[in-house]
């Protein structure tokens, strides 16, 4: 399966796998621009080794997530991108 | 990279059972699921689909859901992609009885609950209906009145999917305004706009409401780009315009 570029909400699904919290209403900051925003309205790349979350103002990496195909299930997470996650706990 | 091993929560694939494939248009189906044990979705979020090989390859994709929350089964539009590695099966191969893998649903940004009323804007592109769909549909059911613009592009007259449906609930009801575009053939007599959507048609269809409107644009890359750079050129809020793309082509 190739790159897909998609928006930050395509990463819904993998990202739930690691945050209990709704994650694409999740406000963050782009450590690369400053800019701020939702994790749905970033972009999202998306293949089958792992997704990537890019700052939509930058194209800066903000979350990358990668998961082993095989054997346990294990991620890698990195968020060097991100300032902070502001979570919400759904009403 | 920092490891994270053992998550500390999985979301769970499951089997929904196909209750019924009915097809839509031409290209499209209507697949009906019951999901065990479903805990319910906001108008305008997706299910992840999984389907895998004999030899344990596994293709994985996204599919917006268009049924109401108020609806008990689960409604996914199908499009059949002749290259597609995944709609070709669920279009063409699935049959009620048989089971599909999910989870879900996904995805509270691209959500609308009808208490949050209106002025709504939609915009859409073929089976990119489905989630706004969705909207329409809970807005019925819980008896909202906010205010709905549907702008929707179909190749041809035939190819509009729900034309049915969106007809009837439009027919009485002055707050919810569908207008449709078909951008490669026409019936004769056809008063709608034809020509793919642009600034100019938004502009006339997006007009200005005494609120601003929260905006949702699904369909293929190339369109919700260009639905999105031209509202924001026409002084949308970048904020309040909320995008799902399926890809080049969707998959």
């Amino acid at each position: 399966m190739d790159e897909q570029r998609l928006d930050g909400n395509a990463a819904a699904g993998v990202l739930a796998e690691v945050f209990t919290f709704e994650i694409t209403t999740a406000r963050t900051a782009c450590v690369h621009c400053g800019a701020s925003g939702e994790v749905g309205a970033q972009m999202a790349y998306v293949s089958e080794i792992g997704t990537v979350v890019r700052c939509s103002s930058c194209e800066g990496a903000l979350i990358r997530i990668v998961r082993q195909l095989n054997g346990p299930q294990r991620y890698w997470l990195d968020l060097k991108g991100i300032e902070y996650l502001q979570l919400q706990e759904r009403q | 990279m920092t490891e994270v091993a053992g998550a500390p929560r999985r979301l769970d694939w499951q089997i929904g059972e196909i209750i019924e494939a009915r097809p839509e248009t031409p290209r499209t189906k209507s697949l009906f699921l019951e999901v065990p044990g479903w805990q319910g979705h906001r108008a305008g979020q997706h299910v992840d689909v999984r389907l895998t090989a004999e030899d344990g390859y596994q293709a994985q994709r996204s599919y917006s859901i268009a049924s109401a929350p108020e609806t008990v089964r689960v409604e996914l539009v199908v499009e059949r992609l002749d290259d597609g590695e995944v709609s070709p099966y669920l279009a063409d191969e699935l049959r009620a009885g048989d089971g599909l893998e999910l989870r879900g649903p996904l995805g509270g940004w691209f959500a609308w609950d009808a208490k949050e009323g209106g002025p709504l804007l939609l915009v859409a592109g073929g089976s990119g209906i489905a989630p706004l769909m969705a909207m329409v549909r809970h807005r019925k059911a819980s008896g909202s009145d906010a205010l709905v613009r549907l702008l929707f592009s179909s190749r041809s007259y035939e190819e509009i999917i729900f034309r049915e449906e969106l007809e009837s609930l439009s027919a009485d009801d002055e707050t919810l305004e569908v207008v449709h575009t078909l951008t490669r053939s026409r019936p004769e007599g056809w008063k709608g706009y034809e020509r793919r959507i642009d600034e100019e048609m938004l502009r006339e269809v997006a007009y200005p409401t005494e609120k601003p409107p929260l905006t949702f644009v699904c369909g293929t890359t190339p369109l919700v780009e260009t639905v999105a750079t031209a509202l924001v050129g026409l002084g949308h809020d970048p904020a309040r315009v909320k995008t799902e793309r399926f890809g080049p082509t969707g998959g």
